[in-house]
């Protein structure tokens, strides 16, 4: 079952005709993504070639849709114009829209999130790796992969990755694919400090996920969404969690990287989050490397 | 991205936030003839660094005090005069201090009473907030935990903005009536209008004056801005002082690498944020201190390795370095190719710990291997960092 996406999900891609946009629409392709569309204001009527595949591109994201019946949309649009990207593609009408752009700025998206209230779409990131669903084929090709995480890390299986990281969350991945585990879906819900879904958001999916059995939560230093996660957990979440929390050693008031990775006013530290996972009931992984066992502990392997 | 004192009083001057009459001044003979100017029976000179504490500070020369009030023109001057091209030591430089190259001098300003704003950008609600207090010039920490009920916060909703009934609000709760309350709310609409323009994170006005008049003024204050939004902002961008940021940064944004310069002995390559700030926590967990945060994002180029190690090298604390890569669309042989160019070409002496792992991994440790450097390898995060540790 997994969350969000499956191999059925139609795909499209604003941006696709950029070299980012393009590079990783090629390997969502050979991934086996039903990538049916691409939209690039002004290149519309062309195709987006790759080995086999011609996917046709769009002036606007309404086009692709009515044309091809895309109902998810990744979004590859440098930050000037990446907002204005995901509001076209809201009120297109889309399921799910998942942000890649890494940098887009603060208030362009507190605008966006208050704009989209109400609406049926729901938004993931920004500055974010995207979302997989792993498929049965040779190195967990024949899913829906949509963003930039490497494909073949994964594994299809049972247990639901969250995390605000890029390569942190692969290294999780990684291990539980090696455990001989797999996953059923990898949210990776960004780096930024005003987003579309959160920790809490998609635990509750996993929650009611009847494919998930486990659940591995990553987070990192600034704001509050793993505390406000774990608080829900406590009480709700039926299925055993791992976690890891980065940026126990980050000096406060510095942006470590991701524009949301800030200690301010003493707010949003490693240990604050750790505690509460903790007090949850979650198994608190103290380094990456422990994340797979941590993910054992919890479920009882 | 900090600024300097004179440059807020600028940005404040630009959207009519009222301050003392003051300027900026890079010699004592223009310091001397600005006082002349103000001429006003109290001025203040103010060392001009992007740091607090500046009145209690110390300069290593021996004068004392980087803030100083004075009824005479000439002393202003001959004040900037020992400020100037000295090294001011305060509790927030470290030992090294800044060195002082520009001074404001302003007019004093009577005082009836010293309020607290901010306008910040809160998380939790994804809004902007007014936080604003009665108690001012002090350390607003501390007004939190001792008298919570004097902090006021009214939040804006995101595309209505700054309503009039919400001005009212504060300078009820404020206690303000009369001129300075009239003062007030056209400080507080034209600060909004400052903090949405300009896409700031935070402005801080610590103290707004009220004076025996009823004029609202901004005796000092902190900006931070939005770094993703620079890019539409060039004239902020432009006050950028280079030479008050850590040159080990400076130099990093050059080769696009995300750097922040810490103070332990083992250095740091990562490529992903979180990774980075995982491996960071790894080395403080086996006991060692970690030398910064480096991501070297999706690319890891041959170029930005070696650009990474010159700045590493420069850091005379570094005495190891531990290289953590999961190659996900990334090869790591391609890594360990640029590892081992960068290695060779400067010179490096350090013990460096190597620990690849993901998309042609295999091929990637035998370059490391047959490259017949001092490279050690690793297996996972945990060993290496062991390793680092071990190796100084």
């Amino acid at each position: 079952m997994s969350i969000l996406v499956n191999e059925d999900t139609k795909v499209l891609v604003q941006g696709i005709t950029g070299g980012f946009g393009g590079r990783h629409a090629g390997l969502s392709l050979d991934y086996g993504t039903a990538l049916v569309a691409g939209v690039t204001p002004g290149k519309g009527g062309h195709n987006f070639e790759h080995g086999d595949h011609k996917v046709p591109v769009y002036d606007t994201v309404a086009e692709a849709v009515a044309e091809t019946g895309a109902t998810a949309s990744a979004i590859f649009v440098p930050p000037p114009f990446a907002a204005d990207a995901i509001l076209e593609a809201v009120e297109a009408g889309v399921d799910l829209v998942v942000a890649i752009t890494e940098g887009i700025p603060v208030m362009d998206m507190m605008r966006v999130k208050e704009i989209m209230k109400g609406s049926k779409t729901r938004l993931i990131g920004p500055n974010c790796p995207g979302i997989v669903t792993p498929g049965t084929g040779p190195d967990s090709t024949g899913g829906c992969r949509i963003g930039i995480a490497p494909g073949y890390i994964h594994k299809k299986g049972t247990v639901g990755v969250l995390s605000r990281s890029g390569t942190l969350t692969y290294e999780a991945v990684w291990q539980v694919t090696q455990l001989g585990y797999g996953q059923s879906t990898c949210v990776g819900i960004g780096g930024d400090p005003i987003n579309g879904t959160s920790h809490l958001d998609v635990l509750k999916l996993f929650n009611d996920d009847p494919e998930t059995e486990a659940i591995i939560m990553i987070g990192e230093i600034g704001g509050s969404a793993e505390e406000e996660a774990a608080e829900w957990a406590k009480e709700f979440c039926k299925k055993p969690i791992a976690g890891f929390i980065a940026g126990a050693t980050a000096p406060p008031g510095r942006r470590m990287g991701h524009a949301g990775a800030i200690v301010s006013g003493g707010k949003g530290t490693a240990e604050a989050k750790k505690e509460a996972m903790a007090d949850a009931g979650m198994v608190v992984a103290e380094t990456p490397s422990a994340i797979g066992q941590a993910l054992l502990d919890a479920w009882g392997k | 991205m900090n600024i300097h004192e004179y440059q807020a009083k600028e940005l404040f001057d630009r959207f009519e936030v009222p301050s003392p009459r003051g300027q900026m001044a890079e010699t004592a003979e223009d310091a001397l003839k600005i006082a002349q100017e103000i001429n006003s029976d109290l001025m203040v000179v103010k060392a001009q660094v992007h740091a607090g504490g500046r009145g209690k500070g110390t300069f290593k020369n021996g004068f004392e005090g980087g803030v100083h009030l004075t009824n005479s023109a000439e002393d202003i001057g001959a004040i900037a005069g020992k400020m100037i091209g000295q090294t001011l030591v305060t509790k927030q430089t470290g030992e090294e201090g800044k060195l002082v190259r520009k001074v404001m001098v302003a007019d004093a300003v009577d005082i009836k009473h010293e309020y607290y704003l901010a306008v910040l950008m809160d998380r939790e609600t994804s809004r902007p907030v007014i936080v604003a207090s009665t108690e001012g010039g002090m350390d607003i920490e501390e007004v939190a935990e001792s008298s919570p009920e004097k902090i006021l916060r009214v939040f804006i909703h995101p595309l209505a903005g700054l309503q009039a009934h919400q001005v009212r609000k504060l300078i009820v709760g404020l206690g303000l009536k009369g001129p300075a309350a009239k003062a007030f709310g056209k400080v507080l609409k034209n600060l909004y209008r400052l903090f949405t323009s300009l896409d700031c994170d935070m402005v801080e006005i610590n103290p707004l004056v009220e004076t025996p008049d009823g004029e609202v003024l901004a005796l000092d204050a902190k900006f931070g801005f939005d770094d993703n939004a620079l890019y539409r902002h060039p004239e902020v961008e432009a006050y950028r002082d280079i030479e008050e940021e850590d040159p080990r940064e400076v130099a990093a944004a050059e080769f696009d690498l995300s750097y922040i310069g810490l103070d332990g002995n083992i250095a740091c390559l990562v490529n992903g944020a979180g990774l980075a700030m995982a491996t960071m926590d790894a080395i403080k967990f086996s006991g060692g201190d970690p030398a910064n945060f480096l991501d070297v994002g999706g690319g890891a180029t041959e170029a930005q390795v070696k650009g990474a190690f010159n700045i590493i090298q420069s850091d005379p604390k570094v005495e190891a370095i531990l290289i953590n890569i999961f190659g996900g669309i990334m090869d790591c042989n391609v890594i360990a190719q640029g590892v081992v160019a960068a290695v060779k070409e400067t010179g490096l002496k350090l013990p460096l710990v190597v620990r690849l792992e993901g998309n042609n991994v295999a091929a990637g440790r035998e370059t490391l291997t047959a490259s017949g450097l001092a490279i050690t390898g690793a297996d996972d995060l945990a060993d290496a960092a062991r390793k680092a540790v071990a190796a100084v």
